[in-house]
């Protein structure tokens, strides 16, 4: 590890002010920066350390939102009666992720801002367009099972690891930032990009930016939601896919029809994906397995699998379908 | 030196370290830190086959704190080895993605990791081969296959019996490379002395250890001590020295200070051994009713380019089933790779896979119930040498595991079974271990207060050897358990085996019971009274083990699963394991179960999740930590049973004990890829049973 | 924050911190590089803490920072100078084991041994979870916020931050469930 300074502002305008040495990094739970930073992926020249100043309650604003401080630990995320009523697929998605002692230190910014778990980018010692700009991506014909189906780049097929971001990416969250220019939200399908000649840059955040805080919008259909995730280990590990969804049905005389509806999918992009194709396609349209199918495979029909990952493509069919289904039964 | 008391061995004795455990006071090997002692920090090849041109170490000694860089020019020369990875920093050549080029020593172990990152390395690189694949044109036979057996075996004319028999199974499997990853990584405290080098080490043989460091450094064995108190797991990756240890002792003597040097979780995927990856082809040939008429069953292997490991993948079907014509056999193929070495139950584990998977088929194909055919295939003698057994209640165990597991009037047609979306099946295989042992030396000494203290340089790496020595000693001397100290983890003690081959109890435990013994005698020669300097008596098993009877000594054991796939996600989860063995008699229940239930933990997590990923284009194991190679956690492992059939062998040892530390994986993937079969009907015959190799064949 | 400002190119930075463990009071001069994992066992002689990846994937390292269990390997120890830091060495009190301990060795809950100090520290802050009413992944849905009941898919699915590679897990549970009943 690069040896580096350590700073722990006062308030977010002098993390801000902190963030502005280069090299610098804002630290936050850890979990992932001080990993990489022992695999030589991360050398900061200075940590800033934000816990103390980004935010760490959970409170209902006047609209009816509910606003999460950038520096919650994921644990009283998931624990949070507010968030477990109302957004029930975002508790879900956070205990679906990691461990207990993982989500006591993560923080909400930082599990946004994590970075992939592609085994080449973790290898300082194998090249990696993410990691190094125009080494070479050797997932593609390499090992590429975990990585993405959709929306990747010759350059990456990288995936988002967070199950918590999916959940906002579904309902729609919105990212507040502060940075040198003053503060900006950013709504969170729009914070991550596609990865495509620029791997090295996830998100849309520029330098020095800080995330203070994420908004969850009214949405009271996402009391009725659900995460799923499927993995190869019982617990402990990253999804295969998963999907989060919300889906408010009418139960008329011709058969349950979708509402509205809200679907995200991860394990499958460089982002957290947002269905929206296969929103558009649910909406207004009978509430059954076949129009579930239809829709999956309306968001599907984009994906662009490799060798070692075309089975994502069923899988994430399979569970779009049946966590609608059983979001369905539910409802009835 | 009369006592009433009742036999400790059988008793459950609470191991007898586990309150250092739960406290933490129990030290492992990097928990040492001699005085002045410098931190190491190895640095690996980066290219999987070639050479190391030159090595830079000007910005890595520029950092403060870092004292040396050792790396093939400058390390001190170390006297030729048997095995050629423990030729460490002796040449340029590089074998392996991974192997140890240079080490950095600095005084804190963040200077000496962020120098050994900035150390540069040049090299000339030579093309790599490092695919294991059945039709390599560099297959070869190796002359012998691990522990001594005959590399080809044949009986009768298998092809004839094939080619006539009325049902055939004709199937091929294959198992991944897989990584033993004991939970404490491999670590070594090196320390010369004038006297010679004192190692902290995690090591499953001090003895062996020992003997391997001196003859590297050219010194008699006396010179060397290997202190191995508390070894967190080893599971066979801790029971031969592997290049770290050199390294350690190596960067030690060319800097004249002590060095701690902790293995990486990273490191250890390329340098302390793993389990080859296997291709086996089983062809059965039976009658009908399923009784066997051939059986051939062939193994293609890896190894390194500079060592040979071949595991003994086909050995137990040499002795498993009654059938007039076998044949088994191993292949090898010598790749850009790092060296396989043991891992729990090497050969038995993956071979059973293949051997309990094929008995399956046959069982659907002859329509036979499961248990039944390897009933109906129960041979007399050893299939393999037509020696009587000492015992063999495979049998018993089946028919016992069946009972408990509830598994009479199982329909046996596959994928039928629903609950919601979950398809659910059973499964179940037969599993084996040999009983070996092999010569030790023991020495007891009894104190004037009526305490004992026995002395051997055993090793518990989790098995509750301390615990189940303990209890021996205790009933060989006439005493109670509280009156017996034990001292082992140290070279300095009499030598012993290895913690290895599950036959540390058995090996042990002769030589603590002849010990014992002796020492029972001379205090009979003193009419009881102990000098006041104590007494002591010696043993040593090396002529009593040489000469014992010639007959086949194997544990037993079957194995039950109840599996639940996910019909649409094609996630497998266990819900039940059962395990049933006979394994002689069991020292100590709560000690032999936890090593029966580890065993099939193992063996669960074999099944479904294990997998090390060869990178071809780079030639390393590509998914080297952790959260990439997953082990089953408390998540994965729910009702998991073992019990064992009562097995009175007087031919075994003093103890009348069996192995128990391996059989417990052995067989338990077979049992839960059939059980997998019998919920899905699909027979996955590659491991582990991934979601992908379900999903677009379920019902 | 008492940190000394060297060039970090030229070398070491370093803290003087003073750090609560097992309720005695450390002071200690850190590199900032250093985790509490390091500090603890090359620093402090305080060994109970394992190292078993240091990559938060094995949970050997886990001790409890406020009474909350974290993965030490992944704790940058300049961050944790004002906290309350609990290791293994610190569970028994007034010379008698935590009840987790003594149910540990009742239970046959280790093998080797080497990952039994974080899966016990991780009990301890897990149990403290479960009171609070946190879910986990096999929390049923319409559970209220009330204390969980510990059933045994309850704490495999909790304790599953901690391997052991031993498959002791079956003790483990029961052990667990003992305390929590």
């Amino acid at each position: 590890m690069r040896p580096f300074t350590y700073v722990r502002p006062g308030d977010a305008a002098e993390a801000v002010a902190a963030a502005a040495a280069p090299d610098a990094a804002y630290l936050g739970g850890g979990t992932n920066l001080v990993d990489l930073m022992r695999l030589g992926v991360a050398t900061p020249g200075t940590l800033v350390d934000v816990t103390r100043v980004a935010g760490d309650e959970i409170e209902e604003l006047p609209g009816g939102e509910v606003r999460v401080g950038a520096a919650v630990r994921n644990a009283d995320l998931a624990g949070h009666p507010l968030i477990r009523r109302r957004y029930p697929m975002l508790a879900q998605a956070v205990v679906a992720g990691a461990s207990g002692q993982i989500r006591n230190m993560a923080t909400v910014a930082g599990n946004l801002l994590q970075r992939t778990r592609c085994p080449y980018f973790q290898d300082v010692t194998k090249p990696c367009n993410k990691r190094n700009p125009g080494s070479g991506c050797p997932a593609r014909d390499g090992e590429h099972r975990d990585l993405a189906v959709l929306g990747h780049s010759a350059a990456c097929v990288a995936t988002h690891p967070s199950d918590m971001a999916v959940a906002m990416a579904a309902l729609g969250a919105v990212v507040h930032v502060a940075g040198a220019d003053g503060p900006r939200a950013l709504p969170l399908p729009g914070l991550h990009r596609l990865p495509g000649d620029h791997p090295e840059r996830d998100t849309l955040l520029r330098p020095g930016d800080l995330i203070t805080a994420v908004d969850l919008p009214v949405l009271p259909m996402a009391a009725r939601s659900r995460y799923r995730k499927v993995r190869d280990r019982a617990s402990f590990a990253f999804a295969v896919v998963s999907v989060a969804a919300a889906l408010e049905v009418d139960h008329g005389s011709g058969g349950p029809v979708v509402r509205d509806c809200r679907l995200a999918l991860g394990g499958v992009a460089h982002t957290p994906w947002r269905a929206e194709a296969a929103e558009t396609a649910l909406r207004g349209g009978p509430a059954t397995e076949e129009a579930f199918a239809r829709a999956a495979g309306a968001e599907l029909a984009a994906a662009r699998p490799l060798p070692g990952n075309a089975f994502k493509v069923p899988l994430a069919r399979n569970l779009i379908v049946r966590t609608l289904a059983g979001l369905v039964e539910g409802s009835s | 030196m009369t006592t009433t008391a009742a036999p400790a061995v059988g008793s459950a004795l609470p191991r007898v370290d586990g309150l250092d455990k739960v406290t933490g006071r129990a030290r492992y090997a990097f928990e040492h830190t001699p005085r002045d002692a410098l931190y190491a920090a190895p640095v690996q090849a980066t290219i999987a086959r070639g050479e190391v041109d030159r090595v830079d170490a000007t910005e890595a000694l520029r950092r403060p704190g870092v004292v040396a860089v050792v790396w093939h020019a400058n390390a001190p020369r170390l006297a030729p080895a048997d095995d050629a990875e423990l030729a460490v920093l002796q040449s340029p050549r590089v074998a392996y993605r991974g192997q140890y080029v240079a080490v950095v020593l600095a005084e804190t172990p963040h200077e000496a990791r962020e120098a050994a990152r900035l150390l540069h390395v040049e090299y000339t690189a030579e093309p790599h081969d490092v695919e294991l694949r059945a039709d390599h044109p560099k297959m070869y036979r190796p002359a012998q296959v691990n522990a001594g057996y005959a590399t080809d075996e044949e009986h009768g004319d298998p092809d004839a019996a094939l080619a006539a028999a009325p049902v055939v199974v004709d199937a091929t499997y294959t198992t991944p490379a897989e990584h033993n990853n004991p939970m404490e990584p491999h670590a070594t405290v090196a320390e010369w002395h004038s006297g010679g080098l004192v190692l902290h080490d995690s090591t499953q043989g001090a003895s062996a250890l020992r003997r391997t460091l001196a003859a590297l450094f050219g010194m008699p064995p006396e010179q060397v001590r290997v202190i191995a108190r508390h070894v967190g797991g080893g599971f066979g990756s801790k029971g031969r020295a592997h290049p770290h240890v050199v390294l350690a002792a190596l960067a030690a003597k060319q800097v004249g200070r002590p060095v701690k040097l902790a293995v990486t979780r990273q490191q250890m995927f390329a340098v302390t051994g793993y389990r080859t990856p296997t291709v086996q082809r089983v062809r059965l040939g039976a009658e009908p009713d399923g009784r066997l008429a051939a059986i051939v069953h062939e193994a293609f292997e890896q190894s390194s380019t500079i060592a040979e490991f071949a595991e003994q993948t086909t050995v137990p079907t040499r002795m498993m089933y009654a059938a007039p014509h076998r044949r088994t056999c191993h292949r090898l193929v010598r790749l850009d790779v790092p060296t396989p070495s043991w891992m729990r139950a090497p050969g038995e584990t993956p071979g059973m896979f293949a051997l309990e998977s094929a008995m399956d088929e046959l069982a659907a194909a002859c329509g036979v119930d499961p248990v039944e055919l390897r009933v109906r295939n129960e041979p007399a003698t050893d299939p393999a040498t037509g020696l009587p057994f000492s015992s063999r209640n495979l049998v018993a165990c089946l028919r016992e595991g069946a009972r408990r597991f509830g598994w009479a009037g199982r329909d046996p047609r596959p994928g039928v079974r629903r609950e919601g979306r979950l398809l659910v099946g059973t499964g179940v295989a037969a599993s084996t271990y040999p009983a070996y042992r092999a010569p030790s030396a023991a020495s007891v000494t009894a104190g004037p207060d009526g305490d004992f203290v026995v002395r051997i340089a055993a090793t518990d790496i989790g098995t509750g050897a301390r615990t189940a020595l303990t209890q021996i000693a205790a009933d060989a001397l006439g005493t109670a358990p509280g009156r017996v100290r034990l001292e082992i983890g140290d070279s300095d003690l009499p030598r012993a085996t290895v913690a290895g081959g599950s036959m540390g109890t058995a090996s042990w435990g002769t030589a603590v019971v002849r010990a014992c013994h002796a020492l029972v005698a001379e205090l009979d020669r003193h009419a009881g009274r102990v000098p006041a300097g104590g007494l002591t008596a010696e043993a040593d098993t090396g002529e009593e083990i040489r000469g014992q009877e010639k007959l086949a000594r194997h544990a037993f054991g079957a194995q039950f699963a109840e599996v639940a796939v996910d019909a649409d996600t094609g996630e497998t989860r266990v819900r039940r394991l059962l395990g049933v063995f006979a394994a002689g008699r069991i020292i100590n229940p709560v000690t032999a179960r936890s090593q029966f239930l580890g065993g099939m933990t193992m063996g669960l997590s074999m099944a479904l999740l294990e997998e090390s990923v060869m990178d071809r284009e780079f030639g390393d194991y590509l998914n080297h930590d952790l959260a990439q190679y997953h082990l089953a956690a408390h998540a994965d492992v729910p009702d998991v049973q073992a019990c064992w059939v009562a097995e009175d062998d007087p031919h075994l040892n003093p103890m009348g004990s069996k192995g128990i530390g391996e059989i417990g994986i052995v067989g338990t993937a077979a049992a839960i890829a059939n059980a997998v079969h019998h919920a899905t009907g699909v027979r996955v015959r590659d491991l582990p049973i991934r979601l992908e190799r379900l999903l677009e064949h379920l019902p | 924050m008492n940190t000394t400002e060297d060039d970090p190119a030229a070398g070491a930075v370093t803290a003087d911190l003073r750090l609560r463990v097992n309720d005695r009071s450390r002071p200690v001069c850190v590199d900032t590089r250093e985790t509490l994992l390091d500090t603890l066992r090359e620093r402090l002689d305080l060994t109970g803490a394992k190292k078993g990846c240091d990559h938060g994937q094995c949970g050997a390292c886990t001790v409890l920072l406020d009474g909350r269990r974290v993965k030490s390997c992944l704790v940058l120890t300049v961050t944790a100078d004002d906290r309350e830091i609990t290791t293994v060495e610190g569970l028994a009190r007034d010379g008698g084991l935590h009840p987790l301990q003594e149910a540990f060795v009742a239970n046959d809950a280790l093998q080797c041994g080497y990952c039994t100090p974080g899966q016990l520290c991780s009990a301890l802050g897990m149990l403290a979870e479960a009171a609070q009413g946190w879910p986990s992944a096999v929390t049923p849905t319409d559970a209220g916020d009330g204390e969980v009941r510990l059933d045994e898919a309850e704490i495999r699915e909790r304790m599953s931050g901690n391997l052991c590679r031993c498959g002791a897990y079956r003790g483990m549970v029961e052990a667990i469930g003992e305390v929590a009943r």
